[in-house]
């Protein structure tokens, strides 16, 4: 029974290629990071080890905690805007036929489009003097993206809308037509009202790609990098750095490899912790935790 | 509680090219229970739809105790129905799916109490509640959702459109028995769609055959047993299905490849007809055809005879004390009074075999 135990063993030897792959895409260069957030490095041979006086210099650096509060903010704002409209669109969207396809197309386009031609083409298109949505701007309200600080937090956000909202409404359309049309009959038998179908039907039945579409833009919009790194440099002022911009400019800028190392890991662990947060309490009461909770409240 | 009459009602799901549902016309009597019974795609679950209101016909009317309600929205019908597997939400407990209809057309909250109570009682889920459907067996979740259907008061009919498919194997029959005495506790019109004869037949006291958007024959389960109008009913009722053999009609006697082989007992012209037996009543007979046993089937409480009649195949049921061999030739004939002929599928005659007074 034992040998015959040990010889399963050897399916380890299966999962090596994935786990060298992981190693050398993930855990390496991840380590060659935690190194650099460990030592003070003045030359390739002139290092020092200063233990976690980088993650204490992170941790009450203000420049980091305003952009961390920005990031925040910003994606709240994101998950707030992307997700009813994503909902929305995807319940306007056809069922059927060739305007299924067309708008499925047509929601694609943003998603298909490589980042930097999207930052540049908003670039253009923000401008008040050559770019057409700059210059419609205009016409109602002074709008100058380079300078105002607000209109580079709004043209920032519009792009990120733009962008991503299609990816929610995809994965949405999806989960309405997985719905089972009896359940639509059954709600209009029961004299449900449209309100109550999309609450008590549709609602329910999308939580699974909701909660996807929930972890994919929360991660995604708090690493956002491209669209303010192209469009605006994360000013004027501080006002559209994000947290990745900062980094960038601490790692590459002033090639601080140190605090940069140190940012980049509570990067990672609060986009890990923040992201395992989501899931637990959106699959709460798919646990048994939840139903033990209901059973001991009635006893 | 209702009598339900269509009228002339028609469906046709592209615009009047081709037809789901044929024009019907037919009466559901207050109280009984009817099966619609037919293969997949032949207009049953549209004619339940049409009834419920999910669609409008795009011909004729329908009423209910009198009153046309062709035009009537869904939920201003009194239907109840229960779909192919359990529709429940999720996210309410039993006793808030119960409620959930009433609710939606604002019944005050002491009447929703007294009559969640009194339908949870009659479907026995009093202790279930408080719990959410998801948890509970299939069975008793498709029950959950005929007794949303109950709930509301004077509900004129009940439609099931084949309740029993996803329910697991052990639970069918108990379903099946408790929606029967469903049926007699709340004396609602039923109707029954599936495409199980076993069902149809052991459910309803009247049984619908469709086939093609067409209603083929209606009666009781003997009736359509016993006397088939349509070689499609011969065909789907019965395990196995009616024997059908090619025959023609001279004017004064039926033929079978030349050979005379029996009478017709009423006048037919001449032409091609079919000629169609039940297994059951092909019967060893002295004074029969001879045919050739090509494969014995034991099933136990009686035996299937695969046979050659004139190469013509053909399956007879005898009991099972009587011994055959394949590769045998004996003589069998038929019931005269369960012998039918048929054309252009319609029965058109009672069939008399000859007996053959020479052997």
């Amino acid at each position: 029974m034992i040998e015959g135990k040990k010889k399963s063993n050897r399916a380890w030897f299966l999962v090596l290629p994935v786990v060298a792959a992981v190693a050398f895409t993930a855990i390496i260069p991840l380590m060659t990071v935690a190194n650099y957030s460990v030592q003070d490095i003045f030359s390739p041979d002139n290092r020092l080890f200063v233990g976690l006086e980088f993650f204490r210099s992170v941790m009450t650096d203000d420049r980091i905690l305003d952009a961390f509060q920005r990031n925040l903010l910003f994606s709240l704002q994101v998950l707030s805007i992307e997700i009813p409209l994503g909902i929305l669109i995807a319940r306007m969207m056809p069922r059927s036929g060739w305007k299924a396809s067309a708008a499925l197309v047509v929601l694609a386009i943003p998603l298909i489009i490589p980042w930097n031609v999207i930052g540049t083409t908003w670039k253009i298109f923000a401008r008040g003097d050559i770019g057409l949505g700059g210059y419609v701007a205009n016409l109602f309200f002074d709008y100058n993206y380079t300078n105002d600080p607000t209109d580079a937090w709004a043209t920032v956000l519009l792009m990120d809308v733009w962008h991503w909202t299609p990816l929610v409404a995809l994965l949405v359309y999806s989960g309405l037509r997985s719905i089972p049309q009896a359940y639509y009959q059954a709600a209009s038998i029961d004299g449900a009202s449209g309100w109550s179908i999309f609450r008590f039907v549709e609602l329910p039945k999308l939580k699974r790609v909701l909660m996807i579409a929930l972890l994919l833009r929360f991660m995604d919009s708090f690493m956002i990098y491209t669209e303010p790194f192209v469009v605006t440099g994360g000013g004027p002022g501080e006002s559209t750095t994000m947290l990745s911009i900062l980094l960038s400019t601490i790692a590459i800028g002033q090639f601080d490899l140190g605090t940069a190392g140190a940012f980049s890991l509570i990067y990672f662990l609060i986009i890990q912790v923040l992201s395992f947060i989501f899931f637990t309490v959106l699959t709460l009461d798919t646990r048994q935790g939840a139903t033990k909770k209901i059973s001991r409240r009635k006893k | 509680m209702a009598e339900i009459r269509l009228e002339n009602v028609a469906h046709s799901y592209d615009g009047g090219e081709t037809f789901a549902l044929k024009e019907t016309s037919m009466v559901w009597e207050d109280g009984k229970a009817y099966a619609l019974l037919g293969p997949s795609g032949c207009g049953k679950t549209t004619l339940l739809n049409i009834i419920s209101g999910l669609i409008i016909p795009s011909h004729g009317k329908i009423f209910v105790d009198g009153v046309d309600i062709t035009e009537k929205p869904t939920e201003e019908r009194n239907i109840a129905q229960v779909f192919q597997f359990p529709v429940l939400y999720d996210t309410m407990t039993v006793r808030k799916n119960l409620e959930f209809p009433l609710k939606n057309r604002k019944v005050p909250a002491e009447e929703i109490q007294k009559k969640v109570a009194e339908i949870a009682d009659m479907l026995d889920l009093t202790e279930m509640l408080d719990k959410r459907p998801g948890k509970l067996r299939s069975d008793l979740q498709q029950i959950v959702s005929l007794g949303r259907g109950l709930v509301r008061d004077s509900v004129a009919a009940i439609l099931f459109d084949e309740p029993l498919t996803v329910i697991d194997q052990n639970s069918k029959w108990t379903l099946r028995s408790r929606l029967k005495k469903l049926h007699l506790q709340t004396e609602a019109t039923i109707v029954y769609v599936t495409h199980d004869q076993t069902e149809a037949l052991t459910f309803a006291d009247h049984v619908l055959v469709m086939k093609d958007g067409e209603l083929i024959q209606a009666g009781t389960s003997e009736e359509l047993y016993l006397s088939p109008a349509h070689e499609f009913v011969g065909y789907f009722i019965g395990s196995p299905g009616m024997n059908f053999i090619p025959v023609s009609s001279t004017g004064s006697s039926i033929t079978h490849k030349g050979e005379t082989i029996g009478t017709a007992s009423s006048e037919l012209g001449a032409g091609d007809y079919n000629l169609g037996v039940r297994p059951e009543f092909v019967f060893p007979s002295d004074a029969g055809f001879e045919m050739e046993i090509m494969r014995v089937e034991n099933r136990g409480v009686y035996q299937l005879l695969h046979m050659e009649f004139d190469g013509n195949p053909l399956i007879a049921k005898v009991g099972e004390s009587d011994v055959y061999k394949s590769g045998e030739i004996k003589k069998f004939s038929f019931n005269p009074e369960r012998s039918f002929l048929f054309q252009d599928k319609r029965v058109v005659s009672t069939f008399e075999p000859k007996t053959r007074v020479s052997n």
